[in-house]
């Protein structure tokens, strides 16, 4: 009887626990990274003029000498699912206008624009183009 | 023998039967794929399952899950990098999970389960068409058809080839 209350406590209290520290260590918002990204353009070098939507659609969409575009797997309209250029497993909306879960997290974010680009463009991106296409997509409703 | 004897007797022979057939089948699902149960892990989950289904472990020999776990910035013409802390993580998870026998003979090379003998021959009844199929497109496609491969379920009752 002792052990059961005892367990049941355990029980609550990690509940608890987990029910206030789980929500605060939810993540950035997008703004946040829009800031972060506008920094690093400014130290990249002269000339940062901000970043641009419609700059950022262009990148999005085209082929950087490769096979494959952000359009590839995201598709042309972000605010849909895509769809992966390989494998066919279905790939939620990047744009947050449909999916309020994208860019929240910074690890996962900087993650992706590693991989992505390195897929797509066969090197890093710039803060610059990171910026571009972050609005691009945070643009669309 | 008299009545009740034979009642026995029959009751004895089709319940042993019944029985023999039971584990017969759990023995092909078993063999076959079946259900295979991975210990729950978040991370192997949400990392390795992010562009197909996070492949049980049990598919693929320690030793090939250690060689892919090393090159996954070049992960079968993608980029699949991870930090070094997941990379660890997953990596240990994969090798204390992973398979051996007569079910990943085939695989280690290539490090592709769908080249392992177990694979090839438990698929050498799928038509052509149906791995060219657009719902299919690659046998790496797991889902396309066991519609509950992502919970591990490989069961043939789960089973639907799009057409």
């Amino acid at each position: 009887m002792r052990t059961g209350k005892l367990a049941l406590a355990v029980l609550v209290a990690t509940a608890t626990i987990g029910g206030v520290v789980l929500p605060a260590s939810a993540a950035a918002p997008v703004e946040e990274l829009q800031k972060r990204l506008e920094a690093e353009a400014r130290t990249g070098g002269a000339g940062f003029s901000g970043f641009s939507a419609q700059r950022g659609e262009r990148f999005f969409k085209a082929a950087h000498g490769g096979d494959w575009s952000c359009a590839s797997c995201h598709t042309g309209n972000p605010l849909a699912p895509g769809k992966h250029a390989r494998t066919g497993k279905t790939i939620a909306p990047l744009a947050p206008g449909a999916n309020p879960q994208r860019f929240t997290d910074a690890a996962t974010v900087d993650k992706w624009f590693r991989r992505n680009c390195n897929d797509v463009l066969g090197r890093a991106c710039t803060a610059q183009e990171k910026g571009d296409v972050l609005l691009y997509l945070t643009s669309l409703k | 023998m008299d009545n009740t004897t034979k009642r026995w007797t029959f009751d004895i022979v089709a319940w042993t039967l019944g029985l023999a057939a039971g584990l017969l089948l759990m023995a092909h699902d078993a063999l076959a794929g079946g259900r295979l149960s991975t210990p729950a892990d978040d991370r192997w989950k949400a990392e390795c399952g992010s562009c197909h289904i996070a492949y049980p472990p049990q598919l693929l020999p320690a030793q090939a899950w250690r060689r892919m776990m090393s090159q996954l910035d070049r992960h079968f013409g993608a980029d699949a990098s991870l930090d070094a802390a997941d990379r660890a993580h997953i990596a240990a998870f994969l090798e204390r999970n992973a398979g051996s026998g007569r079910r990943v003979r085939g695989a280690a090379e290539s490090l592709r389960i769908t080249e392992s003998a177990w694979f090839l021959h438990e698929h050498d009844e799928v038509a052509p068409a149906s791995w060219n199929h657009p719902a299919v497109k690659s046998a790496a496609n797991c889902a396309a058809c066991h519609r509950s491969a992502e919970q591990g379920d490989f069961r043939e009752r789960n089973l639907r080839i799009p057409r």
